[in-house]
């Protein structure tokens, strides 16, 4: 009995230890905001969080702390609809947001009209990466559907950034002189059987192509092509730009619900907006992401090279749509892996 | 417990402890409640713990399956990708635990019945797949057998492809199996006397007969257990698969994949389909292997008399 007894008051001890510890940090007044992002932002929310939380004490004398985290944005999405305390989203694609609004209400469905630009601060887009000097002369989609070249992309069924890419050739296919429906789909038919493998995510891809040494040319985020060239060597890889590609809008939103909860709506609101300011457009500009400003964009002309962008929305009418006809169980992406096709 | 059998005959029976039981077949049968105390509270915290555990989590499996109707449940578990899912987890899954109890049991064999420098090092390797975290798995051994790797350069000009393709999704299950099936089988060895086999060798048997009626009857009820386990984390695995599989639909693509992919379309009801499928043919399979295992418990004179 006495045993029990002391063990009873070490847990005790141990307890009160841990509350006084936590105690102070709340005293002290900080603001924390939790941003749930998709994988390749790291770097990018790192200064983004930096940059803000200077402005912000200046601007207010709070302190605030943010605390990240990254995955698949498929897979963010699903834990913020299952209860993740999410301040605010900044997700791979309007899609993912979407789902989160219907499935959880914790956002309203507009949520894309409420910051400009589709609520999209930044943009990107897909490149490809070839090996140095360019053995199999790649110059533009059309190389990628040749037989004989090996492809290496990720799984439009798991990864977001596989999805902006799949669009991105169907997109190509169907702008052609005299291409249509049914010849974007043989065309994409065609690319996507000389891929050997389908990573589950784009950084999966990047390291089968990058480090594995498998395949001609890696259909990549140009931010990750970027990322890969610098740091796996210029003299290894370089990056081509074909004629034509799809604008790749990744979005952010508050989320609603949590920041009433959490009290922390204004913060969370500047937060968001601070991207859209001078110095955000700067900071995604360093990590390899296309800047929304004009000003911004025509410093950096140089850094960007000029690709005739088409979005979403002008080819396949909205994410609910392509996600419908290409991506779900059925869609055209599965019928390319029909035995016998 | 096991020092009080060690040492007795093959042939004779573990004798009752204290006259009361009969067998431990016996006793099992009837839960005498009177002779031990604190049955009602050991049962409570286990049902408990059982619940919270493991019943709970998977009655959540069912009923959210439990909204689908009729057509587009098979729609999801019935399609021919999923059919080919199934096929790929579960016949991988049991080429992996076959080769993971012969190799796993000559692993065990070698390391409890010689002594060699090196031993306790190569002992504690053997647990190292339970430990490594099962994406750094996938990623070394990918790295090993692509096209230019160490491992892949020697057979791709054979014609054998291991990464990216379905033996690859074979190896990754080898490799995080192995451990259950060599801890399951080295206690048993260790208890198995070494006077038996001597004893069978003066009574004139052969090197061969002993080995299969003194030391395989012994082995075989653990050999069957590690079979068992190592099969079941085959058929669950994900992360190590994902990366060597190369993930392409009804090839190499296996059913967690499936499951990930469907939830990816927030498709939950899909994907807890699927995972009632796995859990239902992993259970079948489970519960056959128990059965068999009983039944050689039975035939086999020795079977679980050490343990």
């Amino acid at each position: 009995m006495k045993r029990v007894l002391a063990i009873g008051l070490v847990g005790l001890g141990l307890t009160a230890l841990l509350a006084t510890r936590t105690a102070p940090a709340r005293a002290e007044g900080a603001v924390k905001l939790l941003n749930v992002s998709y994988d390749p932002t790291r770097e990018l929310y790192q200064d983004v969080n930096t940059a803000f939380g200077k402005q912000w004490q200046q601007k207010t004398g709070q302190a605030v702390s943010i605390s990240q985290s990254h995955g698949g944005s498929g897979k963010q999405a699903r834990s913020v609809i299952d209860g993740l305390d999410a301040d605010v989203v900044t997700l791979g694609l309007a899609y993912d947001i979407d789902a989160i609004a219907a499935q959880s209400g914790r956002l309203a469905k507009d949520w894309q009209k409420r910051l400009p630009d589709n609520s999209s601060p930044y943009t990107s887009t897909i490149v490809f990466v070839v090996r140095k000097g360019n053995p199999k002369a790649i110059r533009d989609w059309d190389d990628l559907a040749k037989p004989g070249t090996v492809v290496v992309a990720p799984n439009p069924k798991t990864s977001g950034g596989a999805r902006w890419a799949y669009l991105a050739a169907w997109g190509y296919a169907l702008q052609k002189p005299g291409g249509g429906e049914a010849s974007a789909r043989e065309f994409v038919r065609k690319l996507y059987k000389n891929i050997p493998v389908l990573d589950s995510g784009a950084r999966g891809s990047t390291t089968t192509f990058g480090q594995r040494g498998i395949g001609d040319v890696l259909v990549s985020w140009e931010n990750e092509a970027y990322l890969l060239v610098n740091e796996l060597g210029k003299d290894k890889f370089q990056i081509v730009n074909p004629s034509v590609s799809i604008l790749a809008e990744p979005p952010v939103a508050v989320v609603d619900k949590n920041v009433d909860k959490h009290g922390t709506r204004a913060v969370a609101e500047a937060y968001l907006k601070f991207l859209y300011t001078e110095e955000g457009q700067e900071i995604a500009v360093k990590n390899h992401y296309r800047p929304r400003s004009a000003a911004v964009a025509a410093k950096h002309a140089g850094d960007f090279p000029k690709i005739k962008l088409f979005t979403i929305d002008q080819l396949f009418g909205g994410w609910q749509k392509a996600q419908a006809t290409h991506f779900a169980d059925g869609g055209t992406f599965d019928q390319i892996y029909q035995p016998g096709s | 417990m096991t020092g009080l059998v060690l040492g007795e005959p093959a042939s004779v029976p573990t004798p009752p402890r204290n006259g009361l039981r009969p067998s431990l077949r016996e006793a099992r049968r009837v839960p005498s409640r009177g002779s031990l105390p604190g049955f009602g509270l050991s049962l409570g915290i286990t049902l408990t713990f059982l619940s919270l555990v493991v019943l709970i989590p998977l009655s959540g499996l069912v009923w959210k399956t439990a909204s689908l109707d009729g057509a587009s449940l098979a729609r999801a578990v019935l399609s021919p990708r999923a059919l080919a899912a199934y096929r790929l987890s579960f016949g991988a899954a049991l080429v992996a635990g076959l080769v993971n109890v012969v190799f796993g049991v000559l692993l065990a064999w070698v390391l409890t019945r010689y002594d060699f420098p090196g031993r306790s090092l190569v002992d504690a390797a053997i647990d190292l797949p339970f430990a490594l975290p099962t994406a750094v798995a996938g990623i070394a051994l990918t790295t090993l057998y692509v096209e230019q790797g160490w491992l892949g350069r020697f057979l791709e000009p054979h014609g054998i492809k291991v990464a990216f393709a379905p033996a690859g999704v074979a190896v990754a299950m080898v490799f995080v199996g192995l451990p259950f099936v060599v801890r399951t089988v080295q206690p048993v060895l260790m208890d198995l006397d070494l006077h038996m086999e001597e004893v069978a060798a003066t009574l004139g048997a052969s090197r061969f007969y002993t080995l299969r009626k003194v030391i395989v009857p012994a082995v075989l009820p653990a050999a069957l257990t590690g079979f068992a386990l190592a099969f079941a984390r085959a058929v669950g695995e994900y992360g190590s698969v994902v990366f060597i599989s190369g993930n392409m639909p009804g090839r190499t693509e296996i059913a967690p994949l499936l499951i990930v992919t469907k939830l990816e379309q927030f498709d939950y009801a899909g994907a807890t389909a699927i995972a009632l499928v796995m859990l239902l043919a992993s259970f079948v399979a489970l519960f056959a292997i128990n059965i068999l295992q009983s039944r050689i418990g039975r035939v086999g004179r020795i079977g679980r008399g050490s343990r």
